[in-house]
């Protein structure tokens, strides 16, 4: 049989429910399976973590070819609004979590969660800024310490 | 189809150790598994989610996911982590008798 996979350091740098949803899947399906798991947050990704931020993460309709929808009506106001109450509606019936409920779930599941040093510096935040499930604020030198004998994952 | 044996009674199972046939359980056989899967006795904790994931998979044909167990307010996320170390719903479903569960939450 081949070789398990034991551990996975997901990287989140993107702030809309696209970008930081499958992240949160998979590092939860890793604790799911028994993998240890890292979650780090950089750039626009820390949104999910920041506690002004993380109950307000929305779907990009602009800029997003698969939304299927011409840029200037993605651009209408309330058109995010609309496409993010539709998605959580359906993420609801899959009894998918939304998003501050499933950082506090892959905390619980054993996941370790970062942000970035370079985005914290960037973005002038404090640790204070973040959900207390996050466990530091780390430099990339960290990250790929964490990261060391398991697989990386951009996403 | 392959079989294993536990507490001296042949069961049949798929390729990766599920239980197929679930007539075939008893609370016995139960306690080998666990033993099999690293868990030394079955504490009152463990027969709880135990019992709740038969129940459930009697009534949908499914056996539970962690994300399903653990909003049933039966137990917390962090416990059931706990006290099934290395995957727990896969780890409860296996040592219920059940097929593994099927979902990514």
């Amino acid at each position: 049989m081949d070789e398990k996979i034991k551990k996975v350091s997901i990287i989140v740098s993107r702030g809309s429910l696209d970008g930081v949803l499958p992240g949160l899947i998979m590092a939860n399906g890793a604790r799911m399976e028994g993998i240890e798991a890292n979650l780090f947050f950089t750039f626009f990704g820390m949104d999910a973590i920041l506690k002004k931020r993380m109950g307000k993460i929305k779907v990009a309709t602009v800029g997003n070819p698969g939304m299927h929808m011409p840029t200037l009506l993605g651009a209408l106001p309330g058109m995010s609004a609309f496409a993010t109450s539709m998605m959580n509606r359906t993420m609801k019936q899959l009894d998918i979590p939304p998003v501050p409920e499933y950082i506090e779930m892959a905390h619980d599941a054993g996941c370790h969660l970062y942000a970035c040093k370079a985005s914290v510096d960037m973005f002038k935040l404090k640790k204070e800024d973040f959900c207390p499930q996050v466990e530091a604020i780390i430099t990339v030198g960290d990250f790929y310490a964490k990261a060391a004998g398991g697989q990386i994952i951009f996403t | 189809m392959p079989q294993k044996t536990y507490a001296g009674s042949a069961v049949d199972v798929d390729d990766e150790g599920f239980m197929t046939n679930r007539a075939q359980w008893t609370q016995t056989i139960g306690e080998a598994i666990a033993r099999e899967e690293g868990i030394a006795a079955l504490t009152p904790a463990h027969w709880k989610v135990i019992e709740f994931m038969q129940k459930e998979a009697q009534e949908t044909g499914q056996a539970p996911t962690v994300r399903k167990i653990t909003k049933s307010g039966l137990i917390t996320t962090k416990e059931l982590y706990d006290i099934f170390p290395g995957g727990p719903a896969k780890k409860a479903a296996k040592i219920a008798g059940l097929p593994k569960p099927v979902g990514c939450v």
